[in-house]
């Protein structure tokens, strides 16, 4: 060891005992994985769906998809009283109210809808004038009013940024890979989304528009993710011209694996800081981050790399041909 | 050969301290800050509503409304132009979003169309702004033209921000933001301890205010029961006198020729009165009006309901005049600043609100601090406990570049920096290291194909950036939908998002490029530490 940085232990750096290439045989589980993948994913969708009411069905839409109002108090340094709250809106004549703590004894989230035909955010102004007389001196931290019209269009508008986004990836990994690669990139992209759904369905973690925008970073984590591993299989295909597929697929996961690795242990890293102490608005946001990570890095190894095995991809004897096969030229 | 070009040098060096340079003014005390000389970069970075409190308004201006207005003031236009042409007619009324009319004698329908047609005025473009067609059975459809609408709608619009702008300048409220979205909305943004309430009414009311007689030919109970006489109508009031009143249609003089107004107290009665001034041909008209009808009763009409209605003890030649009325101080100042700033052309509504309190802005800053700084150091722990002190070193290096050039972008371009954004800052930073990663594991597989470190390096360097590049235009993608798409705080995670991508690969890239060349030329390493 004729280095000249400074003399160190067999175990730091770290990443010394970590094998430069490890050899795991992924590709042998990629049929059972892929269908017990494919369950989660129905059962997700169910769980999105049900019950079949719109906008949101099974998720738990915030006022921003919803409509409606929600308002933040704090009767601080006095208990806050949550029977009193709901007496004093039921008389107001709103319906959906819900009444929570929130973070210690003095201060409590509210949301409720206000009947059709009054302006909610009119309205809102009145029924805070109710609850400073049913509580006594209150603090609104926060209020927050979306109106009917604005929360269908931010639903519309968060449902085309996911297709778009999902569209735009797989269309830049078709032309830049080939049409395999495209569909295995996108196939894995809509199998982390529909995952990411089902947790907010199961877990009820409130969907709002910072959600939408965590799917998004989602979508840009796993596609990023997978450009990794497939860059890797298009160079190996250079490479070992008669490799085995499945050989192939495994070979170029393992020569990345510790990139996969580092990568996402510093991802979710940093994400866990900001879900312990980022605040409850960030909450919901970095937990479905860390859950996309985590799901984004599987579906890379299990669900686009295999789909690389089952739907053929062109070896030229020459070179790998990064056919682009346009929508136009697949008539 | 691991040789770096001078002009990545110079690259790095001179984006480091302009970086510093533009970084600079968030870490200075505010007095500081302002006795900065004035080619030095000041600005702060621009925290959004959800960080420092405020008032997010998202406001409609009905503009249906104004459509509806003006067809109906169209069937008044076209009743008075056919009578004065005596052109017999029935069936005169609203059809759809036009007007239509039947005229009697099948002879004078060319006359007819004629007489409505002068009707018209020219829009932007030198085209009429109502077409008049003829329908079956001798009827005759006046329309607006989609132009038209649309012209009026736009000017409405804008309009309506001026209108806005000049009551919470009144209002008081420090550096507000007035801005038009889409086709027909307002946003109005406030920041600091602005009370949405106050905001709110101030914004939202029209303030149309018209002068107009007390019809008392007929009883107002009377009135009230049905028997309203022609060219009158009866307007709830909220003066202290009576439930409502019976009042002449016609507005005799209206708000557009106010001047000026202001809350007063009479030094006489000690009553809170508004007291107002015409401009000349308001003054002349009000003049008119009130000589002719001395001792009879005027209504003070505002949006529809009777604020007061006096009776006119002497004519008012003066131009100026006081409205009293059920008022305390806040109010009538609240309706001098409306009558200032005059009267909204078609009505506001209020289709989102979003307010946070100063309070919970600071504790949200709070906690994407310590989160920041956590997510921070733990990555660069993590950075060098895996890949030793100088190559974990070098990519804290460029973390911290990237961290300064993100800061130092934001401030530059003061993009807003909301709740959302702080989250993808950290992001940016866990993600940044990827192209470190990408890079250094690049090296170990060139040095386990057999090259020399140095060949591994250069290697590593070219062959990674193919990879770092479709990585990172993944994620430039996925934030200009979210930022063409998305709301006021996506758009704000989703610009740090994209500030990032630059900084990221930049530092990553160039920053540990610059770095370990460096190091190459210094130790003439034999082994890479990291293999």
């Amino acid at each position: 060891m004729t280095d000249s940085s400074p003399p160190r232990s067999g175990f730091w750096p770290l990443i010394k005992i970590i094998p430069i290439q490890t050899s795991f045989r992924l590709m042998r589980f990629a049929a059972p994985i892929a269908l017990v993948s494919l369950v989660l994913c129905v059962l997700s969708v169910g769980l999105t769906a049900f019950p079949f009411k719109p906008p949101c069905g099974g998720l738990n839409c915030g006022v921003d998809f919803r409509g409606g109002t929600v308002l933040e108090l704090s009767t601080a340094p006095r208990q806050v009283d949550l029977a009193a709250i709901r007496s004093a809106l039921g008389k107001e004549g709103v319906g959906d109210i819900q009444v929570q703590g929130l973070g210690g004894t003095t201060d409590a989230l509210v949301s409720f809808e206000t009947p059709e035909g009054v302006n909610a955010a009119e309205g809102v102004e009145t029924i805070k004038r109710a609850l400073v007389k049913a509580l006594g001196p209150t603090k609104f931290t926060k209020t927050e009013v979306v109106g009917p019209k604005v929360s269908g269009e931010l639903f519309s508008k968060g449902l085309l940024a996911l297709v778009l986004g999902i569209t735009m990836m797989m269309t830049y990994i078709w032309f830049r890979f080939g049409r395999s690669f495209g569909v295995g990139a996108a196939v894995a992209l809509l199998h982390d989304v529909v995952l990411t759904f089902g947790l907010f369905a199961l877990t009820d973690l409130e969907f709002t528009l910072t959600a939408v925008a965590a799917i998004l970073t989602i979508i840009g984590y796993s596609v990023n993710d997978t450009v990794v591993i497939l860059d890797r299989v298009r160079e190996n295909l250079r490479k070992y011209k008669r490799m085995p597929m499945n050989e192939l697929l495994d070979l170029s996961i393992n020569e990345t694996f510790s990139r996969t690795i580092m990568t996402g242990v510093t991802g979710i890293m940093a994400l866990t800081g900001l879900a312990v102490f980022g605040g409850e608005a960030l909450f919901g946001f970095s937990v479905a981050m860390i859950f996309g990570i985590v799901v984004g890095t599987f579906s890379s190894f299990f669900i686009a790399a295999p789909m690389l095995m089952w739907l053929g991809v062109k070896r030229g004897e020459e070179e790998i041909e990064v056919t682009v096969l346009g929508p136009a030229s697949r008539a | 050969m691991m040789t770096v070009s001078r002009w990545k040098i110079i690259a790095v060096v001179a984006a480091v301290l302009l970086s510093l340079l533009f970084a600079m003014p968030n870490v200075l005390p505010a007095p500081v800050r302002d006795g900065l000389p004035g080619w030095l970069p000041r600005k702060t970075l621009n925290l959004g509503l959800d960080l420092q409190g405020g008032s997010y308004l998202l406001l409609e201006v009905e503009t249906d409304a104004l459509r509806r207005e003006r067809v109906t003031n169209l069937v008044e236009d076209v009743r008075k132009s056919l009578r004065d042409a005596n052109i017999e007619f029935s069936g005169l009324g609203v059809v759809g979003d036009g007007v239509s009319v039947r005229i009697t004698d099948g002879a004078r329908l060319a006359l007819a169309q004629a007489e409505m047609g002068k009707l018209a005025a020219p829009t932007k473009t030198g085209t009429p702004d109502l077409v008049v067609s003829r329908q079956s059975n001798q009827t005759l459809r006046a329309a607006y033209t989609d132009q038209a609408i649309r012209e009026v709608s736009t000017n409405a619009v804008e309009q309506s921000i001026g209108i806005i702008t000049r009551r919470v300048d009144e209002l008081g409220t420090r550096e507000p933001s007035i801005s038009r979205q889409g086709e027909n909305r307002i946003v109005v943004q406030a920041a600091g301890e602005s009370d949405p309430e106050k905001l709110k009414k101030v914004i939202g009311q029209t303030a149309k205010l018209t002068f107009q007689m007390v019809d008392t030919t007929v009883p107002l109970g009377e009135a009230m029961q049905g028997r309203v006489p022609p060219g009158s109508e009866v307007l709830p009031s909220t003066d202290a006198y009576s439930p409502a009143y019976l009042v002449r249609k016609r507005a005799e003089v209206s708000g557009e020729m106010l001047v000026d107004a202001r809350q007063e107290t009479d030094p006489q009665t000690g009553q809170v009165v508004v007291s107002f001034r015409f401009n000349g041909e308001g003054a002349r008209r009000f003049g008119a009006v009130t000589s002719r009808n001395v001792g009879k009763p005027f209504a003070i009409v505002l949006d529809g309901k009777v604020i007061s209605a006096p009776n006119i003890i002497n004519p008012i030649t003066g131009g100026s005049g006081q409205i009293t009325g059920n008022f305390n101080i806040q109010s009538a100042n609240e309706l001098a600043i409306l009558l200032r700033a005059g009267a909204l052309p078609a009505p506001l509504k209020v289709e989102e609100q979003r307010t946070v309190s100063a309070g919970l802005g600071a504790d949200a800053v709070a906690a994407g601090q310590i989160s920041t700084m956590i997510a921070f150091v733990s990555v660069l722990v993590f950075m060098v406990i895996s890949y030793g002190l100088l190559f974990g070193g070098v990519s804290v290096a460029a973390l911290l570049v990237n961290g300064l050039m993100i800061v130092a972008a934001m401030s530059m371009t003061q993009a807003t920096l909301t709740l959302p954004g702080i989250a993808g800052l950290i992001l940016t930073l866990a993600v940044a290291v990827d192209a470190n990663v990408l890079i250094y594991e690049r090296m170990r597989d060139e040095v386990r194909a057999g090259r020399t470190p140095l060949a591994a390096a250069d290697a590593g360097f070219s062959r990674a950036m193919i990879t770092i590049f479709d990585a990172n235009i993944t994620h430039l993608g996925a934030s200009i939908i979210m930022f063409s798409l998305g709301a006021g705080p996506v758009k704000g995670f989703a610009w740090t998002l994209a500030i990032g991508v630059f900084t990221s690969v930049f530092s990553a890239v160039l920053v540990t490029q610059v770095l370990l060349a460096f190091w190459f030329r210094v130790a003439r390493p034999k082994k890479l530490p990291i293999t």
